[in-house]
């Protein structure tokens, strides 16, 4: 199997970093290395905190004024530990890749903390933000438009290390690509080709190969298989989980299909307008699902067995989903609740494990942001 | 019978050079009945449906042979503007994604009652009142005041319903909908898909149901073709298929897709990757990623072989693939 691990062996010069002196140049040298040393043993490998994200609305040429705001994330908090996947799932607008997003510091959190391995990435820079993005990587979701059509494969894997000269010295750089094509089931020797030559499925492995390239220990994957045919999927699919147990990576899953979320996924998290619906283990989340939205949603999932047609109980929501520029008070789910009383109006449910079933030795005990969580079973044919 | 679609075959001549994209399909549709077409991107479905429709693009496609017999006659030997009375009022089309089907520039109300307009004859204010008519019956609400707003003021499921709407408007027998869901979140999905089978069974008409979802299809189709590389590889009623496949590529299919009900091991993944329709593999196409190939596979095409009475596969050993099934 090839070597991903840092290559030690310099052949050129490394450019080294010189230290620029800088006021907080000692915090700065102390947020690296506990970015770049191993995550506490039991300790998550990234918390997020109340997380929230407002896109202004603003209304005038001249004289810009801010009429409102796109309220994409609102208040959303989740542990991801090493190893393990944690999906994200929501419909449209939901604001799951605004998430996305706001964990890679490609869009700046409006408020809330993002820590990683204890450093709040939301308020660093200089060296040690470019050691949380070296660690902290993506996969796109479409193959065909996140691939520069003018640069070979070679150059679009390779690119990272122009970056970050630090993982591959120069003349290592091409046995380094070669490695990761071999490791994504690609043709080493394919390094001098254009992305068109190339399948959905085959460009979406180089879309991995270029995520792996820099050693990450999270991978960010918005809807990665969502653009490809079904026989295709599950190769990737199978790549995917085959890298995580040889790399030990981290995944956080956004997808809208809640099939293959389960598939993957070792933890769930459901949200809607911007907020944490429902989050647990994939057990908790498809078998004992406590949120009424969570219910909706699974219902709504066609099932590949037309057995199960008669035997399935649907819940049809009625609607669209709100506006996430003026959501509704409360409970913002409560515009398409079949449950919802003058209480889910006025008081916003917390996301924390219902009252009902604190205590309890229950799979339904994980943490829903309902005031009248149930538990339902919507998944399995009566 | 509804719709015969007979040894249907069409290619595409492009500069690198002929793309056969169907290869003789054969499948029928009776009224009230839905007819799912399956496959992969390339596999021929829609191609199929434009050829039915009298909408593919020619040259560069071509129909080489066959023939589509809709109610009896032979739509392949009709002038253009016989065919043209067929297309809208007797079969309609709805397509995958409605924002660009619709005419940005025209509101919906404007749009629907075009079709009043031009193939039944009406005044402006009468077909205006239809479009109204029509959008409740969609069920979507407040239409009398949504009825000259634009298409980009609606939602993505809205704006389905509206194409769901101009495919029903003059009650055509047939309708064909391509991935009419695909771009819908599911509770959308479930919302349209719900009504598209109500409308169909209040006026009787035929669906041919174009996905590559095999849940949509387990949960609305009737029965199933399975297409591959242009040729039909499985024929049969929606429960045979998905109990017991008999064709390798559809049991490819049904295992490579991971359940919402159970978390299952690893997945089972085709290997390799669908052909290039200009190079399409001697003998059975599916031959490179079967792992049922022999010999013959890959010298002689497979004929469909009739499995039941209702029920074909284009397999040389469907036999033994059903038994281990």
């Amino acid at each position: 199997m090839a070597d991903l691990s840092k290559s030690e062996e310099a052949v050129d010069a490394t450019p080294n970093v010189t230290e620029v002196a800088t006021v907080d140049a000692a915090t700065e040298t102390e947020a690296v290395a506990a970015i770049e040393a191993p995550v506490q043993q039991g300790e998550p490998i990234l918390q997020v905190r109340n997380l929230v994200k407002h896109f202004p609305l603003t209304q005038g040429i001249l004289f810009k004024r801010q009429v409102g705001a796109v309220k994409a994330v609102d208040g959303i908090s989740f542990d991801l530990y090493q190893g393990e996947t944690l999906g994200i799932v929501g419909e449209s607008g939901c604001g799951k890749s605004t998430v996305a997003k706001l964990l890679m510091t490609l869009e700046k959190a409006t408020a809330g903390e993002v820590f990683y391995k204890g450093q709040d990435i939301t308020k660093l820079s200089g060296r040690a933000l470019k050691a949380v993005r070296r660690n902290i990587q993506m996969v796109f979701q479409d193959p065909y438009t996140s691939l520069n059509p003018r640069m070979t494969v070679g150059d679009i894997i390779g690119e990272p290390f122009d970056i970050h000269p630090e993982v591959a010295p120069k003349g290592d750089r091409r046995r380094k690509v070669q490695d990761l094509l071999d490791v994504v089931g690609l043709n080493p020797e394919y390094i001098n080709r254009y992305p068109h030559q190339f399948s959905g499925g085959q460009r979406q492995r180089i879309g991995i190969a270029r995520g792996l390239a820099l050693n990450p220990e999270i991978i960010i994957c918005d809807e990665p298989v969502s653009a490809l045919d079904v026989s295709v999927q599950a190769q990737v699919i199978n790549l995917m989980e085959k890298l995580q147990d040889e790399f030990n990576l981290s995944y956080i899953f956004i997808a809208h299909d809640l099939s293959i979320v389960r598939h993957i996924s070792d933890r769930v998290g459901v949200m809607y307008l911007g907020k944490m619906a429902e989050i647990g283990t994939d057990t908790q989340i498809y078998d004992h699902p406590t949120h009424p939205y969570t219910q909706a949603l699974l219902s709504a999932v066609p099932v590949p067995d037309p057995a199960a047609r008669e035997g399935r109980e649907r819940i049809i929501l009625t609607g669209d989903v709100p506006s996430p520029a003026n959501p509704p008070s409360g409970c913002r789910f409560r515009t398409r609740c079949w449950k919802a009383e003058d209480k889910c109006a006025e008081e916003v449910p917390l996301l924390a494990i219902p009252q009902v079933f604190v205590g309890k030795d229950t799979q339904a005990a994980h943490e829903s942001a309902c005031h009248f969580a149930e538990e339902k079973d919507v998944v399995h044919a009566a | 019978m509804l719709l015969e679609v007979r040894d249907l075959q069409v290619e595409f001549r492009t500069r690198d050079g002929v793309a056969k994209a169907v290869n003789g399909v054969t499948y029928e549709v009776d009224a009230g009945e839905t007819l799912a077409v399956l496959g992969e991107s390339g596999s021929g479905k829609s191609v199929t449906a434009q050829a039915i429709m009298g909408i593919l693009d020619m040259p560069p496609g071509k129909i080489t042979g066959g023939e589509i017999l809709f109610q009896g006659k032979d739509l392949l030997k009709l002038k253009e503007d016989e065919r043209r009375k067929v297309r809208g009022a007797e079969m309609a089309m709805i397509f995958q994604d409605a924002l660009s089907s619709l005419n940005p520039v025209l509101s919906v109300g404007d749009q629907l009652a075009e079709m009043f307009i031009v193939h039944r004859g009406m005044s402006k204010k009468d077909a205006k009142l239809k479009a109204i008519e029509l959008m409740d019956r969609v069920r979507i609400p407040a239409a009398k005041e949504r009825v000259g707003q634009y298409p980009h003021q609606f939602s993505g499921g809205m704006r389905q319903r509206i194409m769901i709407a101009m495919a029903l408007a003059l009650e055509p027998a047939l309708i064909i909908a391509d991935e009419p869901t695909t771009a819908l979140d599911v509770t959308v999905q479930a919302q349209v898909m719900d009504l598209l089978a109500e409308l169909q069974r209040e006026l009787n008409m035929g669906l041919i149901l174009i996905t590559h979802d095999l849940g949509v299809v387990a949960d609305v189709a009737d029965k199933i073709a399975v297409m591959y590389a242009g040729r039909i590889v499985e024929r049969a009623p929606v429960h045979d298929i998905y109990k017991a496949p008999a064709h390798p590529y559809t049991k490819g299919l049904l295992e490579s897709i991971p359940r919402l009900d159970q978390k299952g091991q690893e997945l089972y993944a085709i290997k390799g990757l669908p052909p290039n329709l200009m190079a399409i593999p001697p003998g059975c196409a599916f031959n490179p990623r079967c792992p049922r190939a022999q010999d013959v596979c890959r010298t002689d095409v497979p004929p469909l072989a009739q499995v039941t009475e209702e029920r074909q596969s284009a397999c040389h050993f469907w036999k033994e693939t059903l038994r281990d099934a």
